[in-house]
């Protein structure tokens, strides 16, 4: 692998094998009485997160803490990142301290390549504004991989805030690179001007994306954007885009349901779907884990090698 | 020197229909005469001007910005006009955009003042359209055309109203200024931060459509019709502006336009690589596709593009070093845009020498309606002379700019300057020509 891990756009299919194959390994690791194993001991990660956020920090720290790195956690509020220091100020202070791994979260797309560009120490993305969150669609490949045995020809149907989604971004770039074949919907307010050049099939209609769909992602509506117009009510969003279980019907009988979290209940996904027998929600929390144990590896190997 | 004798030198003085081997007599800071084999006893130097070198009326950029007063960290009057010198620029017209803004006489006499201590190329400073370029109220336009200001403008925005760009058109007029307008209807740019189209799509970028400016443009071209005003469309960038540009001209209203060399050249292909997110290829206008490029291109090969400025725009390394997101918009162009213009319009057969002369001396004289441009008996003698063959690599280390925010840095080029003449005196002699006595 490459030094980082900016984005799925660096990959090639052959690395994202090696990364979903590796997380099988580590997802074992979990599953025992005690989760820890020597594999980064005297490595030290940095999260470094300019944006809140619950699920993806605790993963990686998790996923730090099984690996036995030394892991430490700065959280930088919002309201500091223009009067305060400047990122890169901030990554070279952190750099004079020789971290091996950086993780970043941060809410301007392109934040993490400036930060490989000045930093010795490995960037790992961990969703840079609008642009990609790799790990994220890992461990989705990886959660369908386990569900479907595959991901070639899998009917794969992504629906909700496709322009402001970083999520959208990574998955649709790693699904098509594994031959899934993708498709995207959302209001055309949302629909990012030519992600048709990506290889996806581009609909308005929800019924046409899920018809017979393997599996079906949402995307979270975050209710900010109400204020750009670009849809008129969430009323009117969940009657036109909502995943109800009469949509669902109209997908494969063994589709699964996924989401990457916070779930808007009653926004872009009825309770009674998030909840349903075929939801996998959950296990993509825990298969996060394990793919982000697996990245953090395969990036240190590359440390070994050095 | 009272009289000096540039000698041999191939003329390109599309005013006067000269484009061959003329001599050029200097005296007293003004063009004497042109002609073939002048007597060389009719001066007191002579200058042997190399083969290959082309003797050309003064270059103007219309469109820089010079940063003082109030932002003197990115550039100076002085810096500017070295960097211009160095350009191969004779004179250039700054932005009002300042701290304070250049809205009043006393900012003008200030420029006008650091313009004349620096004492390299001209400086024409251009007011605001209006108070504190806040769109309310029309600055004092008389008392800054008094002071010294070719045109007005509120560059970096636009004028906020169609009702009082209406007012500008039709004030001016009695001054015979234009307003030149960065055409940006900012409902639509919102916080947009690249062009929106596939590239900004997949790198997760604000958009700004390219109807973003042709809104703008086609607003502000009808208000000239309907007033008579001249309004100069600054900076353009989108092929749909391009249209709204010829539909213009087509109907008579008084309106001309410039193009960046960064928007002829580069595509928002830059905003991927060869750097992921280099802020030295965020700007507005943005770069944007390749239609458009495409479009400048040909506007400026059938003559509905007036002028070449650069909108040379200096910013610290600090600002840029920043999340995208977050960085100014703007590159500096004073040093680059000859050698681009060589590389990309001349050599591959865009435009002829003369027109490329037309494009960044002539035209822009015109519309500013300053001194220059040509190389007639008894102009000043502001004359560019110009090494089409050059071999240059650019580099930003050493530019004269206060600044180096340039996406040009190490790009090899095929054409440059051999040295600058301002009211007679040399201002910039490139070191390359070891033999070319000055």
């Amino acid at each position: 692998m490459k030094k980082d891990l900016l984005g799925i756009a660096d990959l090639s299919s052959d690395e994202i094998y090696r990364v979903l194959d590796t997380a099988v390994a580590m997802r074992e690791i979990g599953e025992r009485p005690i989760k820890k194993v020597p594999t980064l001991r005297g490595k030290t990660v940095v999260n470094l997160f300019y944006e809140p956020s619950t699920r993806t920090r605790t993963s990686f720290e998790i996923a730090e803490k099984r690996l036995s790195a030394d892991t430490l956690n700065i959280a930088v509020a919002a309201s500091s990142v223009l009067k305060g220091e400047t990122l890169a100020d901030t990554a070279m202070n952190i750099e004079a301290m020789a971290p091996d791994m950086i993780v970043l979260r941060h809410a301007s797309s392109g934040a993490c390549h400036l930060l490989a560009r000045i930093c010795r120490s490995k960037i790992i993305n961990a969703g840079d504004g609008m642009h990609e969150h790799p790990t994220q669609a890992l461990l989705d490949a990886f959660t369908i991989r386990q569900h479907k045995r595959r991901i070639d020809g899998l009917k794969v149907a992504i629906i909700g805030d496709l322009l402001h989604s970083r999520v959208l971004r990574s998955n649709v770039l790693l699904l098509t690179k594994l031959g899934a074949d993708v498709w995207v919907s959302g209001p055309p307010t949302l629909v990012p001007p030519g992600i048709e050049r990506l290889g996806v099939r581009v609909t308005t209609s929800v019924d046409e994306a899920v018809a017979d769909a393997d599996v079906i992602m949402m995307l979270r509506i975050q209710q900010e954007r109400m204020q750009g117009a670009f849809f008129p009510s969430l009323r009117e969003y969940y009657n036109v885009f909502g995943l109800t279980e009469e949509r669902v019907g109209r997908a494969r009988g063994d589709v699964i349901i996924m989401h990457p979290g916070p779930m808007n209940r009653g926004v872009e996904i009825a309770s009674e779907v998030a909840d349903g027998p075929y939801s996998v929600i959950l296990e993509q929390v825990a298969n996060g884990v394990a793919v982000r144990m697996a990245v953090l590896y395969l990036l240190a190997g590359e440390v070994e090698a050095d | 020197m009272a009289r000096r004798l540039l000698r041999g030198g191939h003329v390109v003085d599309p005013v006067n229909g000269r484009n061959g081997v003329f001599d050029v007599l200097v005296e007293n800071g003004r063009i004497a005469r042109v002609g073939r084999d002048l007597p060389r006893d009719a001066a007191d130097d002579v200058v042997d001007i190399p083969s290959g070198l082309l003797v050309c009326p003064g270059l103007i950029d219309m469109h820089v910005h010079l940063r003082e007063p109030g932002q003197e960290h990115k550039e100076t009057v002085a810096t500017g006009a070295a960097a211009a010198a160095a350009g191969g620029f004779t004179a250039v017209a700054c932005m009002p955009n300042t701290s304070p803004v250049n809205d009043n006489a006393g900012v003008t006499a200030y420029i006008l003042q650091k313009a004349a201590a620096a004492n390299l190329v001209r400086v024409y400073p251009i007011g605001a359209v209006s108070r504190g370029q806040q769109g309310e109220q029309l600055a004092d336009i008389a008392e800054l055309k008094q002071a010294g200001c070719v045109a007005v403008t509120d560059d970096g925005r636009p004028v906020a109203t169609a009702l009082l760009m209406r007012r500008a058109l039709e004030y001016t007029r009695m001054f015979e200024m234009p307003v030149i307008e960065h055409c940006e209807e900012q409902t639509l740019k919102t916080d947009g931060v690249a062009h929106e189209g596939f590239q900004a799509a997949t790198l997760g970028l604000r958009g700004i459509p390219g109807e973003a400016e042709s809104i703008m443009a086609l607003r502000d071209i009808s208000l000239a019709e309907l007033t008579g005003g001249t309004v100069h469309i600054a900076h353009m960038s989108a092929r749909q502006t391009l249209d709204a540009v010829r539909y213009g001209k087509g109907r008579g209203a008084r309106v001309t336009c410039e193009v960046t060399p960064h928007h002829f050249v580069l595509t928002d292909e830059m905003l991927a690589a060869p750097v992921a997110y280099d802020t030295n290829v965020k700007m507005n206008p943005p770069l944007r596709e390749t239609a458009d490029r495409d479009a400048m291109l040909q506007g400026i090969a059938d003559g509905s593009v007036d002028v070449i400025a650069t909108d040379h725009a200096p910013h610290h390394y600090d600002e840029k070093q920043v999340e995208f997101d977050h960085a100014p918009f703007g590159i500096t162009g004073l040093e680059t845009a000859v050698s681009l213009c060589f590389d990309r319009l001349v050599h591959p057969g865009v435009v002829t020498v003369s027109r490329l002369i037309e494009l960044l001396s002539v035209n822009p004289a015109r519309v500013l309606r300053v001194p220059g441009g040509s190389l007639s008996e008894g102009a000043p003698a502001d004359v560019s002379i110009l090494a089409p063959d050059l071999a240059v690599t650019v580099s930003a280390a050493q530019m004269r700019s206060k600044s180096k925010n340039t996406p040009f840095d190490g790009w090899r080029l095929r054409g440059g300057v051999a040295a600058t003449i301002v009211g007679g005196r040399i201002v910039y002699k490139n070191p390359e020509f070891e033999d070319f006595r000055i």
